[in-house]
């Protein structure tokens, strides 16, 4: 098994920290990973990304051009990558802000509203979350237990008290995903 | 086993630094290898190890600090990317004339000049072929992953110190900035002035009642003695190119085809083999591990094996790809492939190049 996962939206949104969170599940897993970031001047302020690979195997190229699943949150990297998903591959996005929907046939098209469900949540902080959730369920790789097992490892102690709101948000995500394409 | 972490190259690399046994880290900040000073800093070795952290007043400080620490038997390491490594260039020629052990880093973005500060492999000449003045070698190591931007600093000060010679490990943005599974290495001690006194007669500690003096120096005005010096130096680095040439062969048994590559390409270079082999073409990689000394030996084997052509897979516009034709003299087609000034190229450009350079051309 090889997962090979494009997550793109706004600096800020934690795109990043989502990938790492994911690569420490990973792990956790006992699984090869690699992370690479977009890293430079884009990131301030506007779009950031990051190459999350999750595998049985030993990861070859942390640089890709086409990917198994794309996780999409605004819409540059909506025009961006949207092409760049695999046929047959997953692409999971939030519509808020989203201008024009994905068109595409060839890949399943997942939706959902993390700025809307973590706003009602009233923190905007566990957007990533949510998102991170959604895409649990479609894509079951990595398991709960070992996000929160690779959040215990990552988080400084002094954070730990906040992994039950974390957990919460995966739920959440997990039970409002909603599938777009037949 | 060992500690898992999953970490950044840069970060690793800092780690290693500390759990190496290390008495000091010189620096200066430049992206995209910041995160080694910053990684540093945060952990302050000085009260896990003692081990001194600081952050010079530029590269030039930085390097001519290594060069007196080193001189002392101390078992130093800095960092730079490509523009701050340009300015190191001539200490590292006075540390590799006084033949001083010391490891250094280079996370290599784009040039000339400034440049960019994403990813490049540019500086390959700079790295084999002597940036600083004079007729010196250093070892350098290429790591391909953050599991070697951490075992090679081990490995670093080992040859480092077995050969009293400068180590560059030679990195690029993508292994420096990605993050990926390291299994760290146990905390090794740090020599005491007493074991250092003890282990390198050639290290200036002070001189004690009647004991020779130890001189450092790069400098004999004595031509004689220089060529005699030389002519040492030279007599080194054969021994190191006979016994520390390191290389890894993937998928090369039956090939063909092969990429010659290192760093982050040997990674991109290494999914372009998957593909091809999916095509049904026989493809495999040579990855080079050290860049001095340079696997020509394993070059030369695929020859008699039968190989029909070698693809050099750089981030640069052709520069390591002088070493593979001067090794297989002829014997099989060699092309370059290679984006660069910031960007990197992806695998399928890496197989469409074998397709049409190499298996078409």
């Amino acid at each position: 098994m090889t997962e090979e996962i494009i997550i793109a939206g706004f600096g800020g949104q934690g795109v990043l920290s989502m990938g790492k969170i994911l690569a420490y599940s990973g792990i956790m897993q006992d699984q090869e990973v690699s992370w690479m970031p977009s890293y430079g001047p884009e990131m301030r302020g506007g779009t950031a990304n990051v190459t999350v690979i999750i595998s049985d195997e030993r990861v070859s190229s942390p640089i890709l051009t086409r990917f198994d699943t794309g996780i999409i949150l605004n819409q540059q990297s909506m025009d961006k990558f949207e092409g760049s998903v695999k046929p047959g591959g997953v692409l999971l996005y939030d519509p808020n802000g989203i201008t024009r929907h994905p068109e595409r046939t060839d890949i399943d098209v997942y939706q959902i509203e993390g700025a809307r469900l973590s706003a009602e949540m009233g923190n905007t902080k566990i957007f990533n979350m949510v998102i991170l959730g959604a895409y649990m369920k479609v894509k079951p790789i990595v398991l709960l237990e070992n996000v929160i097992k690779g959040l215990k490892k990552s988080l400084p102690e002094r954070y730990h008290t906040l992994i039950p709101l974390n957990e919460d948000a995966i739920r959440l995500g997990m039970k409002n995903v909603v599938r777009k394409t037949a | 086993m060992g500690e898992l972490k999953l970490m950044k190259g840069n970060e690793a690399l800092a780690e290693a630094a500390i759990r190496a046994g290390a008495d000091a880290y010189f620096g200066y900040p430049i992206t995209p290898q910041s995160e080694v000073i910053e990684y540093l800093m945060s952990e302050k070795p000085y009260e896990r190890t003692g081990m001194v952290v600081l952050q010079a007043e530029s590269e030039v400080a930085a390097i001519n600090m290594i060069y007196g620490a080193a001189g002392a038997g101390k078992r130093v390491i800095t960092s730079s990317s490509s523009p701050g490594i340009s300015l190191k260039q001539e200490g590292i020629s006075y540390i590799s004339g006084a033949e001083l052990p010391c490891v250094y880093a280079n996370v290599v973005r784009g040039g000339p000049g400034l440049g960019t500060i994403q990813p490049s492999q540019a500086d390959y000449f700079q790295s084999v072929k002597g940036g600083g003045h004079g007729d010196y070698k250093q070892i350098v190591l290429a790591p391909a992953s953050v599991q070697e931007m951490s075992d090679f600093v081990k490995l670093g000060f080992e040859l480092a110190f077995k050969y009293r010679i400068a180590v560059l490990i030679l990195s690029d943005g993508v292994i420096g900035q990605m993050m990926e599974k390291v299994e760290l290495f146990d905390q090794m001690p740090r020599l005491t002035d007493e074991e250092i006194y003890e282990k390198f007669p050639w290290a200036t500690t002070g001189k004690k009642k009647g004991t020779e003096r130890r001189i450092i120096t790069s400098l004999d005005l004595d031509s004689h003695k220089m060529e005699e010096h030389n002519h040492h130096l030279q007599r080194k680095y054969k021994t190191i190119m006979e016994n520390e040439v390191r290389s890894e062969a993937i998928h090369c048994d039956d090939a063909e085809y092969i990429f010659v590559a290192y760093g982050s390409s040997a990674r991109i270079a290494q999914k372009a083999v998957d593909m091809a082999r999916a095509k049904g073409i026989k493809a495999g990689l040579i990855r080079l591990i050290t860049l001095f000394p340079f696997p020509e030996k394993q070059l030369q084997a695929f020859c008699k094996q039968g190989v029909k052509g070698f693809l050099a897979v750089e981030m640069s516009a052709g520069q390591m790809v002088e070493d593979v034709r001067l090794s297989v003299a002829g014997c099989a087609k060699v092309q370059h492939y290679g984006r660069f000034g910031g960007i990197i190229h992806s695998p399928e450009e890496v197989l469409r190049a074998m397709e049409q350079q190499i298996i078409g051309g």
